[in-house]
C-alpha cells in the first residue's frame, strides 16, 4: 500500500463524488499526528454520505451517495467499518464529525450519531468544518473553497497551509456569488459546488486571484479523520453535549415583525 | 430494566427513564414557546436546532438525577413519527447512536400511541379498552384503545386541530402566541350566549371533526363588530366583546368534542373514556364532559397535564411495552413524519 501524505490524494473526493450510488470501501495509509489514535469520521453535508475509521496511520473508509437516506446509511457504514477493523465505539478516541456549512438536516444527523456515540462512553466529539475538509481534499496550499447554499448564495472560506495544518485565512460566511470577499493576493486554488454551479465566479471577482478550479468536489470523511487527528492533538475536542453543527446561516425564518 | 424515552418531535424536547419494574422514575420536558413566539408559530428549523443543543444535556441531568449511568440504561424508546420530519431525526440519531454503541434495544415509537397508552402512567389508571379523546394543538381524534398495540380511529379532524382552532382565534382577537390558553383565561370574563357560533359536524351521524370554519365565523364577527382603527386602517373590537366571542367560540368547540365523545362512548359500548392532550387541560371542556359522563354513566380520566402534553415518558412505556415483547430496532434509522396508527405491529 502506497504511502500517502494528507492532502496528496486530490482526486478521491470528485471521483467519489461522480459515482452515484457506488458504494466504496478502501483503506489507504496517511500518516498522522498522533501513531496510534483512533478516530471515526462521519461526513453527510451534502448527499454524499460517507465514514471513515483512522487508525494509527491507516484510513479505512465507505462512503455513496445516499440522497436524502443519510439516516438509513450511517450507523450501517459505522457498523462496517468498526467491524472491519475489530474495534468497538469505547476503542476509540474521539467522533469526528462534518459540522458544516452544508444541509441542515444532513449535520445535524452527523452531529447527533457523533453525539450519541460518544455519548455512550463519556468521550468526545470534534466537530471539523466542512469547508476546510474541501481544502484539505483539494490538493492545494492556498485553497477557496465556496459551496452552493442554496437560494443563490454560497458558503465561502480560504486557507493557507501552515506545515501539515491550515490556516484560517477568511472565516466561513455566507455570501452572495456576486459579492465574495476579496481574496489577499494571488495563486489560489478554488473548489466546492459553488465554483460548479455559479461560473461566473470565476468570469469576476477572482479572475485572477483563482489559478485553477476543481470541479466536482464534495467533502469527504476521510478528510474530516485526518482534520480531527490535528484538531485532537491540539485540543480542540469538546464534551459530547457540546458537539454542535456549525451552520453558518443563521436567519432561517422572519418573525412576525420583519414579516409585517 | 431502565428504558431511555426521547421526545423531539414538534417543539418540546422531552427525556423520561422508565423502569420496567418500578415504573416513571422521571422525565423532563423543555417547552421552545418562548423561542418560536416571535415569530408566530413553530419554525422547524428552530425547533431542529433547538433539540439537538438540548437533547445530551438534558439526559445527562437526568440520569444525574436519578444516580444512573449511561451504561445503566436497558433499552431506548424515541419518538419516530408523526411530526416534523428534521426534529424527529434529531431524536432518531441521537437514540440510535447511543443504543447500538451500548448494544441495547432501541425502538422508534408513533407519538399518538405513546399519547394513547399515557394514561396508564397516572393513577387511578384506565383499564382496557376504552376510548381517548386526543385533543391538542396538533390532533383531534377519537379512538378506541382495545389493547397495547391495537387502535381504531373512530374519527378525527378534518382540517385543524381543535388547539391550533384556539390558537388561530385567539390570533384574531389581538392575544399573542400561543393563545389558546389566553383565549380560555379570556372566555371566562365573556357572555357565552351573546353570539351562537356553529357547531360542524355536530348534526352529522359520524365521530369526525371540522373546526376551520368557526375561525372565519369569528374573523366575521371582528370584522362586523369592530371599529376602524385611524392611521393603521384595522379593526379593533371592545374588550368585552372579544370576552364574549371568546365565550361563543369556546362553547362551540367544548359542545362539539363533548358531544363526539357521548356519541362514541354509545357507538362502542365502553365505560371509559380518557381525555389526553393540552386542551384537554380546558377547564370549561372538563365541566361539560364530567356532566356528560354522569349523565351517561361513563367513566372519565384526565391524565395530569405534563403526562397530556408532549413528553417523553409516555415514549419511555410505550417502548417500555414494545421492547418486552421482543421489538428491537435495526442500525437504518429514520423519521416517520406521516404514520398511520392502523399500521403497528400489536404489541401482546
Amino acid at each position: 500500500m502506497a504511502k500517502l501524505e494528507a492532502g496528496q490524494y486530490p482526486d478521491v473526493a470528485s471521483a467519489e463524488a461522480t459515482t452515484w450510488g457506488r458504494r466504496f470501501a478502501r483503506i489507504e495509509a496517511v500518516s498522522t499526528a498522533i501513531p496510534s489514535v483512533k478516530i471515526l469520521a462521519l461526513e453527510t453535508s451534502t448527499d454524499f454520505c460517507s465514514v471513515s475509521l483512522l487508525v494509527g496511520e491507516d484510513i479505512h473508509s465507505t462512503g455513496e451517495n445516499a440522497g436524502q437516506k443519510h439516516s438509513e446509511l450511517l450507523l450501517p457504514m459505522v457498523d462496517e467499518v468498526l467491524r472491519g477493523a475489530g474495534l468497538a465505539v469505547s476503542d476509540l478516541d474521539a467522533i469526528a464529525f462534518g459540522a458544516g456549512p452544508g444541509s441542515f438536516t444532513g449535520l445535524r444527523i452527523a452531529c447527533g450519531v457523533a453525539q450519541g456515540l460518544a455519548f455512550s462512553v463519556d468521550g468526545r466529539c470534534i466537530p471539523v468544518g466542512s469547508l476546510e475538509a474541501l481544502a484539505q481534499a483539494s490538493g492545494g496550499s492556498r485553497v477557496v473553497a465556496c459551496t452552493d447554499a442554496r437560494m443563490g448564495q454560497v458558503y465561502h472560506a480560504a486557507f493557507e497551509r501552515n506545515g501539515t495544518d491550515w490556516r484560517e485565512v477568511l472565516s466561513p460566511s455566507l455570501c452572495s456569488p456576486d459579492d465574495l470577499p476579496e481574496l489577499p493576493g494571488g495563486g489560489w486554488l478554488g473548489c466546492g459546488s459553488g465554483f460548479d454551479r455559479y461560473p461566473q465566479i470565476m468570469d469576476g471577482a477572482y479572475r485572477s486571484e483563482v489559478e485553477q478550479v476543481r470541479t466536482g468536489m464534495l467533502p469527504h470523511a476521510r478528510e474530516i479523520a485526518l482534520l480531527g487527528a490535528r484538531y485532537l492533538a491540539a485540543g480542540r475536542s469538546v464534551p459530547s453535549a457540546e458537539a454542535a453543527p456549525a451552520y453558518v446561516r443563521n436567519k432561517v425564518a422572519l418573525t412576525m415583525k420583519e414579516q409585517a | 430494566m431502565i428504558i431511555l424515552g426521547i421526545e423531539s418531535s414538534c417543539d418540546e424536547t422531552g427525556v423520561a427513564l422508565y423502569d420496567t419494574d418500578a415504573g416513571l422514575l422521571g422525565h423532563t420536558v423543555h417547552s421552545q414557546v418562548a423561542l418560536h413566539a416571535e415569530y408566530g408559530g413553530v419554525v422547524p428549523e428552530l425547533a431542529s436546532r433547538d433539540h439537538i443543543r438540548r437533547l445530551l444535556p438534558m439526559i445527562s441531568a437526568l440520569l444525574a438525577k436519578h444516580g444512573y449511568s449511561v451504561r445503566d440504561i436497558g433499552g431506548i424508546a424515541y419518538t419516530q413519527g408523526p411530526g416534523l420530519a428534521g426534529a424527529l431525526l434529531v431524536g432518531g440519531s441521537v437514540a440510535s447512536a447511543l443504543g447500538y454503541a451500548l448494544s441495547i434495544p432501541v425502538v422508534g415509537i408513533h407519538h399518538l400511541e405513546a399519547h394513547l397508552l399515557s394514561p396508564l402512567l397516572s393513577s387511578p389508571a384506565p383499564e382496557f379498552p376504552f376510548v381517548a379523546l386526543l385533543v391538542s394543538g396538533g390532533h383531534t381524534q377519537l379512538m378506541a384503545v382495545k389493547a397495547p398495540g391495537d387502535y381504531d380511529l373512530l374519527g378525527e379532524t378534518r382540517d385543524d386541530a381543535a388547539g391550533e382552532a384556539f390558537d388561530k382565534t385567539a390570533k384574531l382577537l389581538g392575544l399573542p402566541y400561543p393563545g389558546g390558553p389566553a383565549l380560555a383565561e379570556l372566555a371566562q370574563s365573556g357572555n357565552a350566549a351573546r353570539f351562537r357560533l356553529p357547531r360542524p359536524m355536530l348534526d352529522q351521524d359520524n365521530l369526525d371533526f371540522s373546526f376551520s370554519g368557526l375561525k372565519t365565523a369569528v374573523a366575521n364577527l371582528t370584522q362586523q363588530l369592530g371599529t376602524q382603527q385611524l392611521g393603521t386602517g384595522t379593526t379593533e373590537c371592545s374588550q368585552q366583546d372579544k370576552a364574549d366571542i371568546a365565550a361563543g367560540f369556546q362553547e362551540a368547540i367544548v359542545d362539539v368534542l363533548t358531544a363526539k365523545c357521548v356519541r362514541a362512548i354509545d357507538t362502542t359500548g365502553m365505560s371509559q373514556l380518557v381525555v389526553a392532550g393540552g386542551v384537554g387541560a380546558n377547564r370549561r371542556l372538563r365541566i361539560r364532559i364530567d356532566a356528560a359522563a354522569d349523565k351517561a354513566g361513563f367513566r372519565v380520566f384526565y391524565p395530569p397535564v405534563e403526562l397530556c402534553t408532549d413528553n417523553a415518558a409516555m415514549v419511555a412505556l410505550a417502548g417500555a411495552m414494545r421492547i418486552k415483547h421482543g421489538q428491537t430496532g435495526a442500525l437504518p434509522f429514520s423519521a416517520r413524519p406521516r404514520w398511520d396508527l392502523d399500521s403497528l405491529p400489536a404489541i401482546a
